[in-house]
């Protein structure tokens, strides 16, 4: 990076229109703090969101960016890293953007193991659409379409990402900006596909999963003895959905991005003004 | 018509009939002559009725006709399948030996030929359909060396021992049939030194894609579009680029998308399931101001409808397909080489405006191989314009007074400035929402209007400077109009050497923008438009943009046209006017 860029540099000139005490504000700061103190500038930034209240973080956001349709967040970012991996690409989306509409990119984009940042504000709501059931609601929560409960196990999502051979997964809180940043820190320096699960609470919908259920149920795996590299100590934590984890629950240090996999080295953007040199022999092949 | 051979080799799928057909292709197209070749096939791995049927002459052939004139037939099926096409001096080849009892009919010529036992005696029974390549040669009347150079090609990286024994397979069919059948059946094919290639329409969008300087793909295997993918892979690496196999059409469509934000040339390939999937993307594409190029290779529909047949259904689905009015330019190419031309127009128009384009093509050009002169694929006359990119040194004019990128600045043409992300003050956001100058979202009345105005403006702009003629064929003066898109051309053209009717035939490779065709169906006493689908898709358009009715020739059985029957249908369709005006 030419000059250090600050925090405050990915801050548009957009007011957010996210209710206040909405989670999604400690979210997006931690994802600022971190990209600068990552040592990434706003022009060669690109932020992919989806549709709901996450997805307006683009607008709040200043980098290069595109807020597209429900649920394909994540394949726009493997697109934009693939062409040009001198990026730093970031995701972000909801638990319905990213779990519900979007679940089949996620496994898919969880193996594929492209190097970017996956940063879900899970709220356990659909709140832009005014308080109905999630993927990760919990089983008994009563909305406007589920008087009597989901009657369904809800996603976790961790887990679906272990299983789908995840490189990096990590869960944080909105509102412990400290941890929070860190955590998304480590998981752009990530060489993969890292996913960031974070508790973003809904203050209007969701009176169930608030910031105080949050605060007092979330176990800090730094003040744990765990050990992210070790498979068998992730997948024990993963798979106990008796309690909350925040922290790095696995890192496979190995990993490689696809795109280096695939042996891409440069940005995609410069072509030859005409035909590329030996075109001709294109056409034989054919004879 | 021209002087041809139709030629099939038929079996089950597995049979390997694909590459024997092909090899064959190969061979006549290295013996100097003209190859258009189709395909019956199902959509299955093994089992069920499959043939690759080659027309060849020494002059260009742009069409099937409905005659067969050598068939090898592996199963039963393969006969009974073609017994409308055969005529009483064909030859069907079989292997009387094997377990079924072929039934050839009295008025064909048979040839039992054991095609097991002789490539059991070259080396492997696997040769058996290269055994009845050498007898095809024989009684084609055709050098056999010229399929020894299609067997090099095919075999030669696997090893020359390989190629020694299909060779030596070849000739022992041959020379069974000098032996065995003392009959002059007829043909001789002649053989020229010109060079001809030979390639599928999947293939020259591919190359067409590679050409323009197209670094990346992303798309999920479907039928007839899977060949662009293939064609791609491997190939587009050496230039820097990359194809992805995504998990969904949904998907396919969004990595293309991110890439071309991302400043690369970007392209997906489907059918019409696949676009159905990927509509709503495709709004967003033309609403963020994303230049893309997506391949439709149609096939018959709707739903899943018929997988590995023809059909010119989706005109209406890419004009107008998605919510809300969505602009965009629709492509047709009319043949096999213009399915490389219009590729690489399609990438220049994408970028030129910011705008998808639907490269409109078909199964029939998908599986048909076609030769084609070199020169037709002329890479000195490739022209790349990549529009209004603005770099460190020319942002500056495009800043907003607060030095802030306009990704969707209100310029005149409504063309706005380009800044890839990586270029130094041109971050920017944009959105599927309706959004200001800057990308960012706005419900403002007067905004709103400002870029629905200035996304119009782009196509105005495009429909006033680009050139969007038709193909014009025949006698432009004649009072018959024959009007038709996409890939009936070549059927149509070579009707019209038959025909007893003076025509007029004009081709029109451009769904939107299009020519304005009003002169030429008012100048015409009659006009008839050729489409293959049920409803008249084009006919529909014609009439609306002219306001005058027309005739209409449509097949949806999911079978191509031939010049045969067009030739009747187009004759049919005028003479009738001559009775109602007489």
């Amino acid at each position: 990076m030419s000059s250090q860029a600050h925090f405050t540099d990915f801050k548009s000139d957009k007011r957010p229109t996210w209710c206040p005490g909405c989670g999604d504000f400690g979210t997006m700061n931690g994802m600022m703090k971190a990209l600068a103190n990552t040592g990434n500038s706003p022009d060669d930034t690109f932020i992919c969101a989806g549709i709901g209240c996450s997805g307006k973080i683009g607008t709040y956001m200043h980098s290069y960016a595109l807020h597209g349709v429900h649920g394909r967040a994540l394949p726009v970012g493997t697109g934009v890293k693939l062409a040009n991996p001198d990026l730093e690409v970031m995701v972000a989306g909801g638990d319905g953007d990213g779990y519900s509409i979007g679940a089949g990119h996620f496994i898919h984009a969880v193996r594929r193991n492209v190097d970017m940042t996956y940063v879900v504000m899970d709220n356990r709501i659909y709140g832009l659409t005014k308080g109905q059931f999630s993927p990760t609601s919990r089983e008994d929560f009563e909305t406007s379409t589920s008087p009597g409960g989901t009657k369904q196990s809800p996603v976790h999502p961790l887990a679906l990402a272990m299983a789908a051979g995840g490189s990096f997964i990590a869960q944080s809180f909105s509102s412990d900006a400290q941890r929070h940043t860190e955590i998304i820190e480590q998981a752009i320096e990530h060489d993969g596909f890292s996913l960031v699960n974070t508790y973003s609470p809904c203050v209007t919908f969701n009176d169930v999963d608030t910031y105080d259920f949050f605060r007092d149920s979330l176990v800090d795996l730094a003040e744990e003895d765990h050990d992210p590299t070790d498979y068998d100590q992730a997948r024990q934590k993963i798979m106990d959905f008796d309690n909350i984890y925040q922290g790095i629950l696995y890192q496979d240090n190995d990993s490689v991005g696809y795109e280096k996999r695939l042996g891409i080295k440069e940005p995609m953007n410069e072509i030859p003004d005409g035909a590329p040199e030996g075109a001709m022999d294109l056409v034989r092949e054919f004879y | 018509m021209p002087e041809d051979l139709n030629w099939a080799v038929g079996g089950e799928a597995g049979d390997g009939i694909d590459s024997t057909g092909k090899i064959f292709a190969q061979a006549l197209s290295r013996a100097g002559r003209h190859v258009f070749t189709s395909k019956d096939f199902a959509s299955r791995i093994r089992g069920g009725y499959t043939a690759y049927k080659i027309r060849t002459s020494v002059d260009e052939l742009n069409s099937v006709v409905d005659r067969l004139d050598i068939l090898v037939a592996l199963t039963q099926r393969t006969i009974d399948e073609n017994l409308d096409e055969l005529h009483e001096d064909s030859v069907v080849i079989y292997d009387g030996e094997r377990s079924w009892d072929a039934e050839v009919p009295e008025e064909q010529i048979a040839l039992d030929v054991p095609l097991k036992s002789l490539a059991e005696d070259a080396g492997g029974a696997i040769m058996q359909n290269v055994v009845a390549l050498g007898a095809a040669c024989e009684v084609a009347g055709f050098p056999i060396e010229h399929l020894d150079s299609a067997l090099e090609k095919r075999f030669g990286d696997k090893g020359q021992k390989l190629v020694d024994n299909n060779q030596e397979a070849a000739r022992k069919g041959r020379d069974y049939v000098q032996e065995n059948y003392d009959h002059d059946f007829g043909y001789s094919l002649d053989t020229t030194d010109e060079d001809y290639v030979l390639l599928n329409g999947d293939e020259a969008i591919g190359m067409g894609a590679l050409v323009a300087g197209c670094r990346f793909y992303a798309g999920y295997p479907i039928t007839p579009a899977t060949n662009v993918m293939e064609y791609l892979t491997g190939r587009i690496d050496k230039y820097g680029g990359t194809v992805v196999q995504a998990e969904d059409e949904l998907s396919a469509i969004n990595m293309a998308l991110g890439a071309a934000r991302a400043g690369a040339r970007s392209m997906t390939a489907t059918s019409g399931p696949g676009i159905d999937l990927m509509t709503e993307t495709f709004g967003l594409i033309a609403t963020s101001e994303t230049p893309l190029v997506i391949a439709d290779v149609m096939r018959s529909g709707p739903s899943t409808g018929m997988p590995t047949k023809q059909e010119q259904g989706d005109l209406n689905m890419t004009l107008y397909g998605g919510h809300g009015e969505i602009p965009r330019f629709v492509l047709a190419p009319t043949t096999i080489a213009e399915c490389f031309h219009k590729t690489i127009e399609a990438f220049n128009l994408a970028e030129k405006y910011q705008t998808p384009v639907y490269v409109v093509s078909d199964l029939a050009m998908a599986v048909t191989e076609q030769t084609f002169s070199p020169e037709e694929f002329d890479m000195d006359a490739v022209e790349i314009d990549r529009g209004k990119v603005v770099d460190e040194d020319s942002i500056d004019q495009y800043l907003d007074e607060q030095g802030r990128f306009q990704p969707h600045y209100d310029a005149a043409d409504g063309v706005s400035p380009r800044a890839f992300p990586g270029t130094e003050q041109g971050a920017h956001m944009t959105t599927g929402l309706e959004h200001d100058e800057l990308g960012r979202r706005t419900e403002d009345t007067e905004e709103r209007v400002q870029q629905v105005d200035k996304r119009n403006r782009k196509v105005e702009t495009a429909q006033r400077e680009e050139d969007w003629s038709p193909r014009e064929f025949g006698n432009a003066e004649a009072e018959n109009l024959v009007l038709s898109w996409g890939s009936n051309e070549g059927a149509i053209r070579e009707a019209m050497q038959d025909l007893d009717v003076d025509v007029r035939f004009i081709s029109v490779p451009y769904v939107f923008p299009r020519p304005d065709l009003t002169e030429a169906v008012e100048n015409a006493e009659k006009t008839v438009v050729v489409e293959c689908n049920a409803t008249g898709q084009f006919a529909d358009l014609v009439e609306r943009d002219t306001l005058t009715r027309v005739e209409r020739i449509n097949k949806y059985n999911g079978v191509r046209f031939n010049a045969d029957e067009l030739r009747d249908r187009i004759t049919e369709t005028f003479a009738a006017e001559s009775e109602a005006t007489a």
